[in-house]
């Protein structure tokens, strides 16, 4: 490889244009006409399509290797371990973790952060203490420190954000204080595509010694994730939403936390041997891998992994980052639209309202056209608040999405005022 | 298969009319009955007022914000309940609800409101046609909580 890269005129692999075309055929959902028209899917932050290599891992685990994990000692039972196995070493790779004990299979980022409020949360937050999140957090980052703080007599802090939707670090700062107990925030916000400078705040609650849990559900689709670099104590993710089934995801925490964390949920393959006198917990990650996992959707995250690294998660990165801008420029050029989130930092989503003209009505008028989009509150209601706005429209966008796609989006944009006026 | 034509039927001029102005709104002062209607998912938000005199109603409004489609409706369902009783009333959103959700009935019967019979080709747009007619019953039977179509 090294010699390769030394000859000028030589490709290297990154230098391959993405073949956008050619990553379209690998979708078999994306091929079809929505009321007459070729479906433009532009929902990705609610939930990505998957490429044929899910679906037939799906069916061939279902057809050849369904088995129960961890116990057989049949060959179906060895193969189906085997398999799920080898997706938490993909999934501990791809966001560079130290060790495939710090991945904990999930549901999805939701359950991967009520494990973490439920378990770390409950043994280290008490009466008086503080949660610390952000202003642009999904519901899923919202809700389970809420209950936590309510059982605890503890109090959620938000840290405010600016017009263009940015974290306002000196604010967040000035939030940490010895009363906090842990920070949670979203690496990607879905409503406003904000990225969040993660790092440095990890940075400044370490500095304080107080723990950090990244909600990554979109971040892992868009933008290589090193946990370690990132040095965040917990990284919660969605299978969903990168390319996999749904009902799968996975809790990144660092081993250090997690053997010292309470169990969550007990019952089979948690536990090491088990009297009615004493229970002995299973060691990492099945600790808190109570009863039988969703296996057949792990492994097909695990082979979602493997298809986003082929592509490259750079290059996906890069070309997502040039169908926001070309986006941003055509939709801003429409009379009347105003885009929700203007962050200097930001990746794969664009929000924006119409003067007079309700989210919903212009969801209706592009589904006609075969374009869906997401209209709403986006599970962020504070994040509207902030805005005054009940909801936007929000486009978002995944690694098969073209340039025709986003002229599209503009065209269905400019119909929405031809039909209300 | 949805085309321009389904869309123009749902999106017909008098309901883009209404939504762009819309009759009997704003707070009734004094309302002896009234209640809210709020859809969060989408965002459509509204409060119904309305007063009752010698067992009709004598008085409508309602305040709010939402599509075009929700608050159209709402204008237009003002203007048909002026003067009708609880009866009437409730009988004219059993009409109305069939009509929109596609479960036929006497189209004639409903007079103007006929031109939400487009709302049945989009399923998911009922929720925002019947919404004030939710929370106009909801007033009408003294309800306390805010009522949802979601």
């Amino acid at each position: 490889m090294s010699t390769v890269a030394k000859t000028p005129h030589a490709i290297q692999p990154e230098f391959v244009a993405y073949d956008v075309q050619k990553v379209r055929e690998d979708f078999p959902i994306l091929h079809q006409q929505v009321h007459g028209k070729p479906l433009v899917y532009l929902d990705n932050a609610a939930t990505t399509q998957k490429p044929f290599a899910v679906i037939e891992a799906l069916e061939h685990y279902y057809s050849r290797d369904n088995s129960n994990i961890h116990r057989g000692v049949h060959e179906l039972s060895e193969r189906a371990t085997n398999a799920y196995e080898k997706a938490r070493a993909a999934v501990q790779q791809f966001i560079n973790a130290a060790d495939t004990r710090e991945i904990i299979f999930v549901r999805g980022a939701t359950e991967a952060i009520n494990l973490v409020a439920q378990t770390y949360g409950r043994k280290n937050v008490g009466t008086g203490d503080e949660v610390l999140i952000t202003a642009m957090e999904h519901h899923s980052n919202i809700v389970p420190w809420q209950i936590l703080c309510e059982e605890k007599g503890a109090k959620l802090r938000v840290a405010p954000i600016n017009e263009r939707g940015e974290l306002v670090l000196e604010e967040f700062e000035k939030l940490l204080t010895r009363n906090t107990k842990i920070v949670a925030v979203g690496h990607l916000s879905n409503a406003l595509g904000t990225i969040n400078p993660v790092k440095k705040i990890v940075k400044m609650a370490h500095a304080q010694n107080i723990p950090v849990l990244v909600d990554g559900a979109q971040a892992a689709p868009r933008m290589k994730v090193d946990v370690q670099d990132l040095d965040c104590d917990f990284y919660a993710v969605s299978g969903h939403k990168m390319y996999a089934p749904t009902g799968i995801g996975f809790l990144y925490g660092k081993a250090r936390l997690l053997e010292a964390m309470p169990p969550w949920q007990g019952g089979g393959d948690m536990i090491a041997s088990v009297t009615f006198e004493k229970t002995v917990y299973n060691r990492l990650p099945y600790k808190f891998e109570a009863g039988t996992p969703n296996i057949a959707d792990t492994i097909g995250l695990g082979v979602a992994v493997e298809y986003l690294n082929n592509l490259g998660v750079d290059r996906i990165e890069e070309h997502e980052a040039d169908l926001l801008a070309y986006a941003t420029q055509e939709v801003q050029k429409i009379p009347g639209v105003t885009i929700i989130g203007t962050a200097r930092e930001k990746a794969g989503v664009l929000s924006f309202i119409m003067e007079d003209i309700h989210p919903h009505d212009i969801g209706t008028i592009l589904d006609s056209e075969g374009i869906a989009v997401r209209t709403g509150h986006h599970c962020a209601q504070p994040v509207m608040q902030r805005y005054n706005i009940p909801a936007t429209v929000r486009a978002s966008f995944g690694l098969y999405n073209t340039r025709d796609e986003v002229e599209a989006l503009a065209r269905g944009i400019r119909k929405v005022r031809e039909v209300l006026g | 298969m949805s085309d321009d034509r389904e869309l123009r039927d749902l999106y017909q001029e008098v309901i883009l009319e209404h939504s762009k102005k819309p009759r009997n709104y704003g707070v009734l002062q004094s309302a002896d009955h009234q209640a809210e209607g709020y859809n969060p998912l989408c965002g459509d938000h509204y409060t119904i007022f309305v007063n009752v005199k010698d067992s009709a109603i004598s008085e409508i409004s309602f305040q709010g914000s939402g599509c075009a489609i929700s608050r159209a409706s709402a204008s237009m369902m003002t203007q048909a309940l002026k003067g009708k009783s609880q009866a009437e009333a409730e009988a004219l959103f059993t009409r109305f609800h069939d009509l929109v959700t596609g479960h036929g009935g006497d189209a004639n019967a409903l007079g103007k409101l006929a031109v939400f019979a487009g709302v049945s080709e989009y399923p998911l747009r009922v929720k925002c046609a019947t919404l004030a007619w939710h929370a106009m019953r909801a007033a009408l039977r003294g309800e306390q909580q805010a009522v949802s179509t979601e």
